[in-house]
């Protein structure tokens, strides 16, 4: 049998506006509970919502930035449930007519084709508190400094059949809305969170029933709850199972995910317009404005990538869909002006680094411009590749001495490259009158085998340098002087 | 339309209210009076006709983005039945 | 000095006549003495009022007096007013004490009144009667075994019985005008979005509209002129001038197009109310205002639209009492759950839980479209009935209510009978429009109200009509039988 899965994502994206959508309180994050949740964050008595101009602005980007239709006239909505995060009762949010209307995203696949995504909506609504689950004498606490922050949510049409589809999507978007600025992308601060939903179904089948796996903020745990999910309904279906229709939630810490509730427990949230809130009427000039000032977007800046630096498209697209990354990147070609190092450095070094501590860009402890003063020192042959590797897990630590200065760790370790052509001739000479027999068959050895053999002396005039020789002299100077022998 | 004591306890669910048994047969039956007079809505025709949200045809204003608001956390926790560490207590939160 | 009206008050404190503290001090024996009778106040704030008066006296004495500095003033206790409980006549909100003040607190204080205290009110303002305040009913100072009406049967009953000399109130479907008729006083329902509504307690955000409630015409105009305005804290405020309410009281009626709508002279009405209008309509005609007949053909179904889309409303807003970050909470809930249907069970009194329950239901799944949406596009055709009017008329007049105050309990426990009571104020606020009751008569000793509908932000049309008729009127200045 073949299966085929259905995926569509709904997207919480934060804005990143100063203040809440509907109140003046700071967004701030990482504020001491509820210090920034004013009398309309908390709902109380006889307190009233004023809308966010900048909000509905950065919407409206986004909008223009996925070619979607914007509502001229949208309106807020209350959707009506209990829960303690939720001070009035109900989110303000938008069902009928949301702000953004169609538009679509484009993703590459792994074959190097372009698969169009399309976007049914999305709309602006308001975040929820936080319910923090440690004990407080059986009780839970309640931290209302995020109810309030805008929210844009963007709903795709269920047009991904894998994870990796899913993945790219996340990404691309996640590119987009830094790129525009409405949103700092950064996931382990709630910036971006997904619900998936999935199902399966035999080829050409009508629609499976789907589940929806509710709030995943990372981009591996939205990866592992899809794997997970389409395994688990395609066990259950070939079982004899049916799959039901459901919310769930995915546990990241054990990988496990459980349901949450049935269709039949689903809420009935009694949607109505906002008499608080009346009727957004935006005219085209208003869009056309911000259309005329809408900064680069992921694929513009892919392309300028390829063209002014030189790269190839993929690594143009790893350091220019990203918006924090290409800025890191563009930062340190400024600071070193060697675009090709810069690029290597941040495609690799970095990143290898970023992904195994699960960290984003803009919390690596090494800047942009501190980068940049260790590639400096590479153009420049003070230091090897290999040395500028253990500078920059020293940058990486930033707790030794030097901090996360380049130039102080290499005065401190010692690690300065011997350039000086004299000295690595001496040591040239010495290894070749040291290995008789290594010359003797290197001079016997077909041309071709030649450059092969070259390995074994350049690691003897490397230990002998203690790895501090230019490994570019050593190699020409050797050639030389092997060639003089022959 | 009309209800019974079932729909009733659904709505005290949906509404969070706790309705008790010896007054589900009187607030089944109030509402259901209330239910017999708007359904005199229901000879109104409203072909064609949009609905009115609001009673002017007024559009949203907006708000510049700027703090305008100072922690006043100190004031307003006092007024909560639980709270401890800056937080609001209640009683445990399970998904 | 209570049966001063507040212009004469104005004039007595600024001539010297008394001070501040003196006409403070006055008014607040007379609650303390006589509020007994009426259950007209829910807090008295006797010393915050002596401080303010205080105050003022030393402004008046300085000669930098706002306009209305040192004159005593209710307010509804819908409003939320700094450091002073404000419970909106609910056990949910009966330790409630709120850090911030509503803006039309803070308008009055800025022109310097002082507040006497908090005015009962029917619980959450849902009903028309005073019979739902967890603070007991309200008597009626014309008949202590009637009701005084409600919403805001506490600040009708405090000005009646002269304990105070002006209120504020709301209005959502006559909470002004029904109890100013039953009390035989004027209040005035401004155009919606006229007042802010900011930290008035919301019971329908889209029909509440607060308003004054005072002796007469002039007065209020006095109150409408602090009150009015732009608030950019509340969306549906309106930015519009706002005109002084108080110079054109006195203009010529002659010539003004009244329209009488037959819908309001239905079967319903009783006979002896129908003959008191009439006659006050007879009045505006000898003034040289021409009546005319309209019709508003939808007005018999103001009351169903009304009772779908206020309990809608107020299901949602009323949400947010949940026992979590201030008001009632149960005594120990054993889960989340419990938390929210024991606190709201026990906090709310039987009228809210029902209009809930009812809001609830219109919104559910599979009922929207019959009952919420449908009452949208009725309020349409509503308001359309009024466009259509103001097109041949310049204002409409017509009773406030159909009967005059009837007894405590009289409508026993079907909620239905009680709507009806509003059956001719609700379609002002589903369209918006301003409106007001004034005195014209009595029926048996109970003051009947007529009750004047404007156009669209034209409070002052209102009001010089209403200014002119108690000109040549005296209902207004009749006092009920007390001290």
């Amino acid at each position: 049998m073949t299966w085929e899965t259905v995926i569509g994502l709904e997207v919480h994206t934060q804005l990143a506006t100063k203040t809440k959508i509907f109140s003046g309180a700071s967004t701030q994050f990482g504020a001491e509970p509820n210090t920034q949740a004013c009398a309309i964050d908390l709902a109380m008595p006889g307190t009233l919502p004023v809308l966010n101009e900048e909000a509905l602005r950065m919407a409206v980007m986004f909008g223009l930035a996925i070619d979607a239709d914007i509502g001229k006239i949208s309106a807020f909505e209350r959707k009506n449930y209990f829960y303690p995060d939720l001070p009035k009762g109900y989110q303000t949010t938008q069902l009928e007519k949301p702000i953004v209307l169609g538009g679509h995203v484009d993703i590459e696949l792994a074959d190097g084709s372009t698969k169009t995504i399309r976007i049914h909506h999305a709309h602006l609504e308001e975040d929820a508190g936080k319910s923090l689950h440690e004990d407080f004498h059986g009780m839970s606490g309640i931290d209302l400094n995020r109810a309030g922050t805008p929210l844009i949510e963007i709903v795709s049409e269920p047009d991904m059949n894998n994870a990796d589809e899913a993945l790219a999507f996340a990404k691309k978007l996640h590119g987009i809305v830094t790129s525009l600025n409405i949103c700092d992308g950064i996931m382990a601060q709630g910036s971006m969170r997904f619900d998936v939903n999935v199902s399966v179904r035999q080829k050409g089948d009508e629609l499976g029933t789907r589940t929806e796996t509710k709030n995943l903020n990372s981009f591996r745990f939205m990866e592992r709850a899809i794997k997970k999910e389409v395994e688990r309904q395609i066990d259950l279906i070939e079982d004899g199972g049916k799959v039901l229709q459901e919310t769930r939630l995915y546990d990241g810490d054990t990988d496990t995910a459980r349901s949450m509730r049935s269709k039949e427990e689903a809420n009935d949230y009694r949607y109505f317009p906002c008499p608080d809130l009346l009727p957004i009427e935006i005219d085209q000039a208003y869009i056309d404005a911000i259309k005329a000032s809408l900064p680069e977007l992921p694929e513009a800046r892919h392309q300028r990538f390829m063209e002014q630096y030189q790269l190839s498209s993929y690594d143009a697209g790893v350091l220019g869909d990203d918006a924090a990354t290409a800025n890191f990147f563009e930062t340190a070609v400024d600071h070193c002006g060697d675009a090709k190092l810069a690029a290597n450095w941040v495609t690799g070094e970095l990143a290898a680094k970023l992904n195994s501590q699960e960290m984003q860009i803009q919390q690596s402890p090494v800047s942009a411009e501190q980068l940049a003063a260790l590639i400096k020192r590479i153009s420049d042959n003070t230091v090897s590749n290999k040395m500028a590797r253990e500078v920059f897990e020293a940058m990486w630590q930033g707790d030794g001495e030097g901090g996360n200065d380049p130039d102080a760790i290499i005065k401190a370790r010692g690690l300065k490259q011997v350039s000086d052509s004299g000295a690595i001739e001496t040591l040239v000479d010495e290894v070749i009158a040291n290995s008789a027999k290594q010359v003797d068959n290197y001079r016997s050895a077909d041309e071709s085998k030649r450059p092969k053999m070259l390995g074994y002396f350049v690691g003897q005039i490397m230990k002998a340098s203690k790895g501090q020789a230019n490994p570019q002299q050593v190699n020409e100077i050797l050639l030389t002087k092997l060639k003089e022998l022959l | 339309m009309s209800i019974d004591r079932s729909d009733i306890e659904k709505l005290g669910e949906l509404a969070r209210i706790a309705i008790t048994e010896e007054n589900i047969e009187a607030t089944t039956r109030s509402i259901n009076e209330v239910l017999a007079l708007v359904d005199q809505l229901q000879t109104a025709d409203t072909a064609e006709v949009k609905p009115l949200a609001n009673p002017l045809d007024a559009t949203q204003r907006l708000r510049h983005d700027e703090v305008s608001e100072t922690n006043r956390r100190d004031d307003y926790q006092p007024l909560a039945p639980a709270a401890e560490n800056g937080l609001y207590l209640v009683p445990k939160v399970i998904d | 000095m209570h049966n001063k009206t507040l212009a004469e008050l104005r004039t007595g404190l600024n001539n010297g006549d008394f001070s501040s503290v003196e006409l403070t001090g006055h008014f607040l024996d007379r609650i303390k003495t006589l509020d007994k009778n009426y259950n007209s106040f829910i807090s008295v704030t006797e010393e915050f009022a002596l401080t303010q008066a205080r105050q003022c006296d030393e402004r008046l004495a300085a000669g930098d007096a706002p306009n209305l500095c040192g004159l005593p003033i209710t307010h509804k206790d819908i409003f939320c007013t700094e450091g002073i409980r404000t419970s909106c006549g609910s056990r949910m909100l009966d330790n409630f004490v709120p850090p911030y003040n509503a803006t039309v607190v803070e308008n009055f204080a800025a022109a310097g009144m002082v507040v006497l205290g908090k005015t009962n009110m029917d619980e959450f303002a849902m009903g028309s009667s005073n019979e739902t305040s967890y603070y007991g009913p309200v008597k009626n100072p014309w008949h202590s075994n009637c009701v005084p009406g409600g919403s805001s049967g506490g600040s009708a009953a405090a000005i009646a019985a002269r304990l105070a000399p002006v209120a504020t109130a709301t209005d959502t479907g006559g909470s002004i005008r029904q109890p100013a008729a039953l009390c035989g006083i004027t209040g005035l329902k401004p155009t919606y979005g006229r007042v802010s509504r900011w930290g008035m307690i919301a019971f329908a955000s889209s029909l509440d509209q607060g308003g004054p409630m005072a002796r007469n015409a002039e007065d209020a105009a006095m109150l409408l002129n602090v009150m009015a305005g732009f608030d950019a804290k509340d969306s549906t405020s309106v930015e519009r001038d706002v005109p002084d309410y108080t110079a054109t009281l006195n203009q010529n009626i002659a010539g003004l197009t009244v329209g009488i709508p037959k819908e309001y002279f239905n079967e319903g009405l009783n006979p002896a109310t129908e003959q008191a209008v009439r006659h006050a309509l007879g009045e505006l005609e000898n003034q040289g205002a021409k009546l005319k007949e309209i019709s508003l053909p939808h007005s018999h179904l103001s009351v169903p639209a009304y009772y779908v889309i206020a309990p809608a409303e107020a299901s949602a807003n009323l949400s947010r009492f949940d026992g979590a970050r201030y008001g009632y909470r149960c005594k120990e809930p054993v889960d989340l759950h419990d938390m929210y249907m024991r606190s709201r069970a026990e906090g709310f009194g039987d009228e809210v839980k029902r209009r809930i329950l009812v809001g609830a239901y219109c919104l559910s799944a599979g009922y929207y479209d019959a009952y919420y949406n449908k009452a949208m596009q009725v309020r349409r055709l509503i308001k359309n009935d009024f466009d259509n009017a103001f097109n041949e008329v310049d204002i409409i007049a017509g009773p406030t209510c159909p009967n005059p105050a009837f007894e405590f309990g009289a409508k026993g426990d079907n909620p239905v009978a009680m709507y009806l009571e509003d059956i001719y104020t609700i379609a002002a606020n589903l369209a918006g429009l301003p409106a007001m009751s004034l005195p014209c008569g009595f029926i048996d000793n109970k003051p009947v109200g007529l009750q004047l509908i404007g156009n669209y932000f034209e409070e002052a049309r209102m009001l010089n009509v209403a200014h002119r008729y108690q000109q040549s009127s005296d209902w207004h200045q009749r006092a009920p039988g007390i001290e």
